[in-house]
């Protein structure tokens, strides 16, 4: 099946590419989209995608950190100042995957997949959407409410950089050294004196999108990081959750050993 | 509707013509006439389809063609330096690092975009560079330490 592709200098003429035709669809990093093509996937009329530079910037400041949504996770791996992303665009495919899968398509992909749309979820992060007539910005929570909705195209996420190691990422594989998510967990932990104050943790593979463990956040408020602070937390770790049944796992199973990981995740390796 | 693409593959400019939405790995077969590259999945997921896009590696199968116009690419095909083998594939020969075969052209290129970045990997390297390449025959050993003899037979030879 042949389709239409067509390229625009600027990302917002690409944006109004999609909203406009039917059928259209924006090539990021193109792994899931190509698949799809491949297959002949007939709802697939036209291909949009964009040179803009802008598309792929990544600027960090010690304050802040803006991901242009074309970033790839092999950008995201050559800038040093963005250690703390290392480990979880690492956990994205293989090199020649890394060297494609951008930020942006991870936040459209579907579960099993998107891990880093969970750490950027736990970062509290905020998406900006490009249209024809200009831009807007969105939590990245909304986003992922609703991303099935519409054409939606994303220029840009941003994010306050955390303190120190606040922020842990886990990603539970049954084939490693690579392997699709069990279930993912990104955790942002900030410490007032040695009390846990507003952590935010986000879960990967255990609902249709990257989704808050609310009821744990809320268990761990003003608790420290030992083994008795984090039980509470860990006995409603899968509330809110609702897994599927896939290859990889069954939602028995992910809920069944969420809690143990995210143990060894709070807790960090040396006390578990 | 056909759209032009010009590639340097394995230094050598080559223009062709492919269908909308045309994936790079059925331009490269079909097209150029490069059967050293296969196609496994075409889901991006074995990785027997890897090829380098201006030295960095990609999987053909789920790069869209037409993004690469311009761009060098780098197959099999054009490993052979003169009439002698490339040493990774000299060692993927002594190591006995190919059976079926079907991996070998992504394990190689996955290996030679992995050496030209870096020459002298680790282990760990090695297998992070591998880790998007199925191979269902050898358990992966014997090619992780192909690559790693390559590596250490490149560095004695550029010394």
């Amino acid at each position: 099946m042949t389709v239409t592709v067509k390229t625009f200098d600027r990302l917002a003429d690409a944006a109004s590419a999609i909203s406009t035709e039917r059928g259209a669809h924006f090539l990021s990093g193109g792994t899931l989209l190509m698949r799809a093509v491949n297959e002949a996937d007939p709802a697939i009329k036209t291909i949009v995608r964009s040179t803009d530079p802008a598309f792929r910037h990544i600027a960090v400041s010690s304050a802040r950190v803006e991901l242009g949504a074309g970033a790839t996770m092999a950008a995201i791996l050559a800038e040093r100042e963005l250690a703390l992303l290392h480990q979880v665009a690492r956990a994205v495919g293989g090199p020649a995957v890394r060297e494609a899968a951008t930020v942006g398509g991870n936040l459209f992909a579907p579960s099993p997949y998107g891990d880093f749309a969970a750490a950027l979820l736990a970062l509290d992060a905020t998406v900006t959407l490009a249209g024809g007539y200009g831009e807007r910005e969105l939590q990245l929570e909304e986003l992922l409410g609703r991303r099935d909705r519409g054409a939606t195209l994303v220029s840009k996420v941003t994010f306050r950089r955390p303190p120190g190691d606040a922020f842990r990422f886990a990603k539970v594989t049954r084939v490693h050294p690579k392997g699709l998510s069990v279930l993912s967990i990104a955790a942002l932990l900030p410490l007032a004196s040695v009390r846990i104050t507003g952590a935010r943790i986000a879960y990967g593979a255990m609902g249709r999108t990257p989704l808050r463990a609310k009821a744990a956040e809320r268990a761990l408020e003003g608790r420290s990081l030992d083994a008795a602070g984090i039980a509470p937390a860990l006995a409603v770790a899968a509330d809110g959750t609702s897994p599927s049944d896939d290859a990889i796992a069954s939602a028995w199973w992910r809920r069944e050993i969420l809690p143990i990981h995210l143990r060894r995740l709070l807790l960090g390796a040396d006390q578990v | 509707m056909k759209t032009p693409i010009q590639l340097r593959l394995n230094g050598e400019d080559v223009a062709t013509f492919a269908d909308g939405g045309a994936n790079l790995l059925d331009v490269l077969r079909y097209s150029v006439g490069d059967l050293t590259v296969k196609g496994g999945c075409w889901q991006g997921t074995c990785g027997t389809c890897t090829v380098l896009v201006d030295g960095a590696p990609r999987l053909a199968c789920v790069t869209l063609a037409e993004s690469c116009s311009g761009n060098s690419v780098e197959t099999v095909a054009g490993l052979r330096r003169g009439a002698d083998l490339h040493p990774l594939q000299t060692a993927f020969m002594e190591h006995f690092a190919a059976q079926c075969g079907y991996c070998t052209p992504g394990m190689l290129m996955a290996a030679k975009a992995l050496l030209d970045r870096n020459p002298n990997p680790t282990r760990e390297d090695v297998v992070d560079a591998i880790c998007g390449n199925i191979c269902r025959c050898t358990g992966y050993e014997p090619i992780i330490a192909a690559i790693l003899d390559a590596a250490r037979k490149d560095a004695r030879r550029s010394a």
